[in-house]
């Protein structure tokens, strides 16, 4: 292949004879080791268009949703042009045919659309209702056309929770960057290629699936040409400039956002390819360093417009309504080189720029061998805005090469190469309680899990325990696989990510990926019946419903490996418990320590345990400690968290770090160099993820009384970013009880 | 060899440069009226740990406070327990990792105190006041000792950070400000000067021992005061 928009690159290798744009980058990007000092402010022109989108968002905010299209069920190619303003936009694109205007997605389930709609005063179109309920089978549908009755009293007792099936599973980062470099029609060209591959003698009912899906994807690339054609441009060919290789790279990920409503729809490693155009660009003088910034200063104001439809209950559980458009920056290179560019600090500056926003959700990939001046760079502006997420290059690096970005929160996965069924996660801490309980809810007395012999002594023996807790993780692992396995058959036959998919290789990694929430409380509650007394108390029917602790016990997120030791086993055992169990394609099974914000309603649905944590208090986020538990600093629960088996952990491990600006240092300077320092030893721990926020307790209380007087205040929660002033007065409690570090 | 440890702090960002290991030895000589660690001084007191121990408890962060960081011994007065310290800097000094010690200075330079010195790779040497009356009423001692281990370490090549507590109306005068100042720039070796704010953040650890508060009464000191200080002593 050769195109004339490729002039100037480095063409060897193999990115010119098939879809390499790892081989691409490799072969053209500009390391960057330098300091900030070449990065530019706002034009006027970003000025006007930022104003206007503040003003809609005001609008938006008063309402709850700016406005539904209620009628035309979304499409990669469904909605005219809309634009913000046409005159100021530099990169242009709406999901929609007006800004912050919400689509609605049948497919994955006609009833979440009508609640999402009902909530905010919209009714969905006559006629599209109709559809969906008579004609057309959703996602949602065929979920539960085969649960099992096992599986949906798991389901309603929160033992299972937050499963994807009423809404998009998301979590699967098309290589956006293709489109930009190929064109589409190359990429069409491929995937035809792909079809011929499998013309084969025996038509098995995989090869049929796959046959179906690859034409999806050519159908989903071609709505893609005519979406781009409705702007004014024509992307079946190569991108020739910076402008275009951003709008061509933004236009195939709107697309994603017209063809899916998944719960995380993330954009990828797409700030270094892009170097490489703004650096031709700028080396031809064809752009000012003004110019490139602003490019991206558009790109990711787009980017923090998108929006998708969702029930009032999705927004309680993810606080706000997130779409963790997670772009990865930074990291190394296999070659020892940095894949730090320019466009890296550019990309983070937009923080500047814009203001500190929750999206995209910015997350730097963490090496130690990263340029000094980056590190202090990110830092500094982790110090001034709370935005930056945190995640362990050096020990992904070792699985996934260095062509990898995070989709939602933590997840890793190999660009264009690897996708992943999302799978939410199972409550372990419910699990301990029906453990002792013999399957009865806590809460609720009802027999949830088949009958197993409950734990009937006074005082809780540790050994027990263990063993009945083991047996109870096995049967959670089983159906908490079936439910998953139902899920994705149902999501790939009823709401296939057909654009998404197509820019994938043919032949990819799946991951199955589990999830786990209450760790530590589990890890204590152990520790607890370990090195104290604990006592059970049960109600008439013989249920335990509360615990009396005598005594004190070594606690989760102290660096004490008594019951650190403790929580890394239970990773181990379920993960091991979730492998014996047959996954759909064949998918790896993978977990990840992630609860996002929805530690307050797990914690919600879960009775007293035995740690002495009251029924209903929220658990800690993530891999976190439960709130006020870590006596010994900072540094000491990032020992602890950093023990956690990455191997048995693959989906990630989030650890959400507060601390007051004072306790870092007495300067800015030391500040910067001392929150480094804290980063270097953690992911040298071998930490996975950090989420990094600095401010006072105080700043958070004002805000809670005063939400107008921070309309961008943002924090970061596990795994991402959200507005402060969004979030559920129970959610802000929670951010303001859990342990802000006043010291290390 | 056991040593008199009070408590530990995981990580300090503000006791030495980079972040730091914490460790707060048991016992003093000084009764300083506006003391943030009441319970330090008794001799007795805190708890008894070996230096394998605490160099294990250590060893567990290296990869937070090397290269940049290291450890601070506080207290208390760390001086009191220089054996047990010679044994654990040599152990630190062989992992490469930094040592320093947070002190008034107020002892004798007897020859084991000349050899921790030596294993110390930085003091944060507090100069209680350099007005001797005022020295006495508010620690209890003269500051002679003091003044001449800050010399001895000039001499001997060694780096310090200086530290004046402001106790506003006690030793905020201007005019042993500028003594200060003027002794200070006798030494060798001052790497940085810091005006500590007075703050009352330990009064309830006198409170909890049934002990009056000494500076009742006294304000503690805002920004003004130390920008006032640092004027008058001509710091950035």
């Amino acid at each position: 292949m050769d195109f004339k928009q490729w002039t100037g690159f480095d063409k060897s290798g193999e990115w010119t004879k098939e879809i390499d744009v790892r081989g691409f980058i490799q072969k053209n990007y500009t390391p960057y080791e330098g300091d900030d000092s070449f990065l530019e402010g706002t034009t006027e022109r970003t000025q006007k268009l930022w104003d206007k989108v503040l003003k809609l968002y005001e609008k938006e905010r008063k309402k709850g949703v700016l406005d539904v299209d209620t009628k035309t069920p979304s499409a990669v190619n469904a909605y005219d042009a809309g634009y913000i303003d046409k005159n100021l936009e530099q990169i242009v694109g709406l999901q929609t045919d007006a800004p912050l205007k919400r689509a609605i997605m049948p497919n994955g389930g006609i009833r979440i659309v009508e609640k999402s709609c009902e909530a905010y005063g919209y009714e969905v179109d006559k006629e599209t209702d109709y559809i969906y309920n008579n004609l057309r089978k959703t996602h949602n549908d065929g979920v539960f056309s085969v649960y099992t009755p096992d599986i949906r009293s798991a389901r309603s007792a929160h033992l299972l929770t937050g499963l994807p099936d009423g809404y998009g599973r998301g979590r699967i980062i098309g290589d956006y960057r293709r489109v930009a470099l190929y064109g589409v029609d190359v990429l069409i060209e491929e995937k035809k290629t792909e079809l011929e591959i499998l013309n084969v003698d025996e038509f098995t009912e995989k090869v049929i699936r796959e046959r179906e899906e690859i034409h999806d994807q050519i159908q989903a690339l071609e709505d893609l040409k005519k979406m781009a054609l409705r702007y004014g441009y024509d992307i079946s060919v190569p991108a020739q400039n910076a402008k275009e290789a951003i709008q061509w790279l933004y236009f195939a990920y709107l697309a994603a956002t017209k063809d899916q409503n998944g719960a995380a729809m993330s954009i990828g490693r797409t700030s270094t390819f892009l170097d490489i155009y703004i650096q031709r660009d700028l080396e031809n003088g064809a752009i000012t360093e003004k110019e490139a910034q602003e490019l991206m200063d558009h790109f990711v104001m787009k980017l923090r417009m998108i929006r998708f439809l969702r029930t009032p209950e999705y927004n309680e559980l993810f606080s706000g309504d997130p779409v963790w458009v997670t772009e990865s920056i930074g990291g190394m290179g296999i070659d020892g080189r940095t894949l730090v560019t320019k466009n890296s600090y550019r990309v983070l500056h937009t923080l500047v720029n814009l203001g500190p926003a929750p999206e995209p959700n910015l997350t730097v990939l963490w090496s130690k061998n990263l340029p000094e001046n980056f590190k202090k760079y990110t830092a500094k502006i982790s110090i001034k805005t709370s935005s930056i997420q945190y995640e362990n290059d050096d020990l992904m690096r070792i699985s996934l090469g260095d062509d990898y970005g995070i989709a939602c929160c933590v997840s890793p996965m190999r660009i264009g190469k690897q996708m992943q069924f999302f799978g939410a996660r199972a409550n372990l801490a419910k699990t301990l309680l029906y453990a002792i309980n013999g399957g009865r809810d806590e809460k609720s007395g009802k027999q949830v899990t088949p009958r197993y012999e409950p734990i009937t002594s006074e005082y809780l023996d540790y050994d027990e325990v263990v063993e009945k807790f083991d047996q109870m993780m096995e049967y959670v692992a089983k159906i908490y696989i079936k439910a998953l396995n139902a899920i994705h058959y149902m999501h790939d036959k009823y709401s296939y990510e057909a654009l998404e998919m197509a820019l994938h290789d043919k032949d990819i990694l799946r991951t199955m990926a589990c999830g786990i929430a209450g760790l530590s409380v589990v890890a204590d509650s152990l520790s607890a019946i370990k090195y104290a007394k604990v006592k059970v108390i049960r109600d008439e029917t013989g249920l335990a419903v509360d615990y009396s602790v005598e005594g004190d016990f070594p606690k989760f997120g102290n660096d004490d490996d008594r019951v650190d030791d403790l929580a890394v086993n239970i990773v181990k055992q379920f993960m091991r418990k979730l492998q014996k169990h047959i996954t759909y394609r064949d998918s790896k099974h993978t977990l990840s320590i992630l609860t996002i914000t929805s530690n307050v309603v797990y914690g919600k649905a879960t009775g007293n345990t035995p740690d002495g944590r009251r029924s209903g208090e929220p658990f800690g986020p993530g891999a976190n400690p439960l709130h006020g538990r870590d006596t010994n600093g900072a540094v000491a629960v990032m020992n602890s968290i950093a023990k956690l088996p990455y191997e048995y952990s693959e989906d990630g491990i989030s650890y959400t770090f507060s601390i007051t600006p004072s306790t870092l240092g007495d300067n800015g300077d030391t500040q910067v160099k001392n929150l480094v320092n804290l980063l270097d030893g953690y992911f040298k721990q071998t930490g996975h993820h950090i989420n990094v926020n600095v401010f006072d307790r105080a700043l958070l209380e004002d805000a809670m009384e005063h939400p107008e007087k921070y309309p961008q205040l943002t924090i970061r929660v596990s795994g991402y970013a959200v507005n402060f002033v969004k979030l559920t007065r129970e959610q802000q409690l929670d951010v303001i009880n859990r342990t802000i570090h006043e010291k290390f | 060899m056991k040593g008199r440890i009070h408590s530990f702090e995981s990580l300090g960002a503000v006791d030495g440069p980079g972040l730091r290991y914490v460790i707060f030895m048991q016992g003093c000589n000084l009764k300083c009226k506006y003391c943030q660690n009441r319970d330090t001084w008794d001799i007795h007191g805190g708890e008894e740990y070996d230096v394998e121990e605490v160099f294990e408890k250590i060893l567990r962060y290296k990869n937070y406070i090397t290269p940049n960081g290291g450890v601070t011994i506080s207290g208390g007065e760390p001086l009191l327990q220089s054996k047990f310290l010679i044994e654990l800097f040599k152990k630190l000094k062989k992992e490469n990792i930094s040592t320093c010690i947070d002190t008034s200075g107020n002892v004798a330079l007897t020859d084991e105190i000349k050899e921790l010195i030596d294993l110390t790779d930085l003091f944060l040497l507090d100069i209680k006041c350099i007005n001797d009356d005022i020295c006495k009423d508010l620690v209890g001692v003269s500051n002679k000792r003091e003044l001449e281990f800050a010399r001895y370490l000039s001499d001997n090549g060694k780096k310090m950070w200086i530290r004046q507590v402001l106790v506003p109306t006690i030793t905020d005068k201007e005019e042993d400000l500028n003594k200060l100042s003027e002794f200070i720039h006798t030494l060798n070796g001052v790497e940085k000067v810091e005006i500590l704010k007075y703050h009352d953040l330990g009064k309830f650890k006198w409170e909890n021992l049934k002990l009056k508060y000494p500076l009742d009464g006294y304000r503690t000191a805002n920004e003004e005061d130390v920008k006032r200080a640092k004027e008058i002593m001509g710091l950035k």
